[in-house]
């Protein structure tokens, strides 16, 4: 589903990314950790477009097509959905305004016509539910006064209502006690299906005992140094990162 | 020098999101089209002989024609105010002719007779004066160049006794009320433009709602300036009697000229004891070019008078036309438990100016007034709000709450607000507060992950800040409004 060869990303000049190798197929869970500063919501907001991200090199493969000759509203038509790290508050708009102008901007770019008002109450209501989000959280303006617990539930509530292919996650157990953790990770894993991906940026493990990811990635200054299967989460709890950063690894050997 | 440089530094930053959108700027104002049709005019020049010519136009009694002498002898005193944050060249006022009419039948007494130009002007600018094209609960009054042309539905709201008519039919039919009310709330010594507008006025409408009545439908007008090198000074009179209701709306469009007009504007409206006048407009004359040339000067006073108690006066105001918007729609809140409310959106693009506010008299007792000012700022353009918030010695118990947030739209634009604050009562209660923010990059990238294009997601995020107004008007205007947003910012932000 993605492929990314070599990617290399500067902001304000400064190189943040350097040479990132990952390929994630249909069907399959990913995690990328590591400590603050290493990356992750970079490579999260530059798989999604954001324009504040300079690329310098490298490819990034999404169902076949080139993402990076695409603009942000078409990667997300495509499929590419990214929680935020900080979701923005939108004063004025309402959630339900917003998620219904997002859902047929995606539909019009598949030829699909526009959800009728019944269509996407109906949709609303079941997805609401999974999220355990009140009536009124939906009616209030986008993000606004929302704690920052609802504004990740409502992150993932917008995914379950656009139903996208490829699903990437920038710390969305950030500020999540464990009850709503759970209500979350429930919904993401009610979105996982084969034809599906989820990448889910953490540097906490918690978030992976409910979402069992396939594979672990260590981001560190930039570069993925370390991949392996769940379990390697479970080692990096145990003893944080040093013992695979590249320069400590080294001077040990010296 | 320095600041300069800053600048283009600024200018460079832009992302290539809003460069796009930079190039789209150049939408074209839709209303530019000019109606053929024969005008007489007058030449242009203000003297007495002049003023003469419009009074026997209109074939008005002897003390309009005095009252109107009266205020360009007082007019010719006085001094052109520059205290406003706009910049414009000198006003020739000998330059400019104050009298256009389309020639037509001096009366008419159906649609049938008017000129078939003038009904599809109104129809191209989206407003049919054919009653049954009309929205229905939407009765209105058309004001081209200098006279009305047409007023709707007024059999229907004659049952009622609602007086809804052109202010030239009113001095002719209804001299007592007129004689009474007007220049009771905007006197002619009142201020510059208001003396010019009281000694030239053309046409402008007139409502009378009697006691008890609550209008059944919306009245309209529509001002449309077609002539070039004219003014358009209209004169509206609202008056509002004890424990009546009236909703009035008002919308304006221009064609494209090169040179500056200018139109002059006086709006009184008058409310007794527990009545209510909303009125709404949906401000759109021709803003000049992407740099700056032509555009109407908006140079208006509307002022509304709560005489009664319990009475109360809302004006809602969305301001996206006009090359140089000057206005403060006002209320005298004398009645005790008298209520004001402005609500605004003024929206400014390209080179446009607008000093646009409110002032709210407090009075009587226990008044309150609400204000809700929006700017949004786009392009080189440049935004005040001026706002006056007075509180009598009598005022006892008299409360305001002022909410001006300014939006920017590009590094290159302006927001200012002016707060006046006066109060003289210790009981009153005056709260205050500001905002300024810029339609982020984090926000346009939100929406732009979400599937949603950066001109939508402008839209939706101009709607959104300036929605506590469009609340305020009725259903279909709020729609209106919020298209006109659309095409006055399409491609601003930067
Ligand atoms: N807007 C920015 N301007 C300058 N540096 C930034 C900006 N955003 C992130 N960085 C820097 O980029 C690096 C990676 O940040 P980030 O991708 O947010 O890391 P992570 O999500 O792994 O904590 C950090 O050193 C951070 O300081
Ligand atoms: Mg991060």
């Amino acid at each position: 589903m993605l492929v990314i060869k070599n990617l290399h990303a500067n902001i304000e000049g400064k190189e943040i990314l350097k040479g990132i190798d990952l390929e994630i197929k249909a069907g399959e869970v990913h995690a990328i950790m590591g400590p603050n500063g290493s990356g992750k919501s970079t490579l999260a907001n530059v798989l999604a477009g954001n324009e504040g991200y300079e690329i310098t090199g490298g490819e990034i493969i999404f169902e076949g097509k080139n993402l990076l000759e695409l603009d942000p509203e078409d990667r997300a038509r495509e499929g590419v959905f990214l929680a935020f790290q900080y979701p923005v508050e939108i004063p004025g708009v309402s959630n339900a305004t917003f998620l219904k102008t997002a859902i047929n901007e995606v539909r019009k770019y598949h030829n699909q016509p526009e959800l009728t008002p019944k269509e996407f109450l109906d949709l609303m209501k079941e997805k609401s539910k999974i999220l355990g989000m009140e009536e009124a959280l939906i009616s209030r303006s986008v993000n606004v006064g929302f704690s920052g617990g609802e504004k990740k539930r409502n992150e993932i509530f917008q995914l379950l209502m656009l139903n996208p292919k490829f699903a990437l996650l920038d710390e969305t157990d950030s500020g999540l006690d464990i009850d709503a953790l759970k209500i979350v990770s429930n919904g993401v894993n009610i979105f996982k299906a084969k034809d599906k991906a989820v990448l889910v940026v953490t540097h906490y493990q918690r978030l992976l005992n409910y979402i069992q990811p396939d594979f672990v990635h260590v981001l560190y200054k930039g570069k993925i140094i370390k991949s392996g299967g769940k379990e390697l989460a479970l080692e990096l709890e145990d003893k944080g990162y040093d013992w695979i950063k590249p320069e400590l690894v080294e001077s040990e050997i010296v | 020098m320095n600041e300069i440089k800053e600048n283009l530094e600024n200018q460079e930053e832009l992302s290539e999101d809003m460069k796009v959108l930079d190039e789209l700027t150049s939408t074209e104002y839709k209303w530019g089209f000019v109606t053929e049709i024969e005008s007489e005019t007058a030449p242009k020049g203000l003297n007495e002989d002049v003023i003469r010519l419009i009074s026997s136009k209109k074939n008005e009694p002897e003390w309009m024609t005095e009252w109107r002498l009266k205020a360009f002898r007082y007019w010719q005193k006085m001094e052109e105010p520059h205290w406003p944050n706009v910049n414009y060249p000198p006003i020739d006022y000998q330059d400019i002719s104050y009298y256009s009419a389309p020639k037509q039948k001096p009366q008419l007494n159906s649609l049938d007779e008017v000129d078939p130009e003038l009904l599809k002007t109104f129809e191209k600018l989206g407003i049919p004066l054919n009653e049954q094209k009309l929205l229905t609960g939407v009765a209105v009054d058309a004001v081209f160049d200098s006279v009305s042309v047409t007023t709707t539905f007024k059999e229907t709201l004659k049952e009622k006794g609602i007086i809804f008519c052109s202010i030239s039919e009113a001095i002719q039919e209804h001299p007592d009320l007129v004689k009474k009310y007007l220049g009771s709330v905007v006197p002619y010594t009142d201020n510059y433009f208001a003396a010019l507008n009281s000694a030239v006025f053309s046409d402008g409408s007139f409502v009378f709602i009697p006691k008890g009545v609550r209008c059944p439908m919306e009245l309209s007008t529509y001002f449309r300036i077609n002539a070039q090198e004219t003014g358009q000074f209209e004169r509206t009179l609202i008056i509002a009697e004890e424990s009546s209701y009236v909703s009035y709306l008002e919308g304006c469009t221009a064609p494209i000229r090169d040179n500056n007009q200018l139109h002059a504007a006086v709006v009184e409206l008058v409310a007794l004891d527990d009545a209510e006048i909303k009125y709404s407009t949906v401000q759109n004359w021709y803003p000049g070019d992407k740099e700056g040339k032509g555009g109407i000067y908006n140079f208006v006073t509307k002022r509304g008078a709560c005489r009664g108690k319990n009475s109360k006066i809302s004006w809602t105001q969305v301001e996206t036309g006009s090359a140089i918007t000057w206005k403060y729609p006002s209320c005298i809140l004398q009645g005790d438990n008298s209520i004001g409310e402005f609500y605004s959106v003024a929206v400014t693009n390209n080179l446009q100016q607008a000093d646009t506010g409110t002032k709210m008299i407090h009075l009587g007792k226990n008044t309150r007034s609400t204000i809700i000012s929006k700017g949004i700022s786009a392009g080189r353009s440049n935004n005040s709000y001026r706002g006056l918030v007075k509180i009598g010695k009598n005022a006892e118990g008299a409360r305001n709450f002022t909410q001006c947030d300014s939006m920017l739209m590009s590094d290159q634009c302006g927001a200012h607000t002016f707060p006046y604050i006066e109060v003289e009562n210790e009981s009153a209660k005056v709260e205050h507060e500001a905002t300024t923010s810029k339609v982020g990059a984090d926000q346009l990238f939100y929406l732009n992950q979400r599937g949603i294009a950066t001109e939508d997601a402008v839209n939706m995020i101009v709607n959104g800040f300036c929605k506590e107004v469009f609340n305020e008007l009725p259903m279909e205007f709020a729609v209106e409004a919020q298209k006109l947003l659309a095409i006055s910012l399409e491609g601003s932000v930067g």
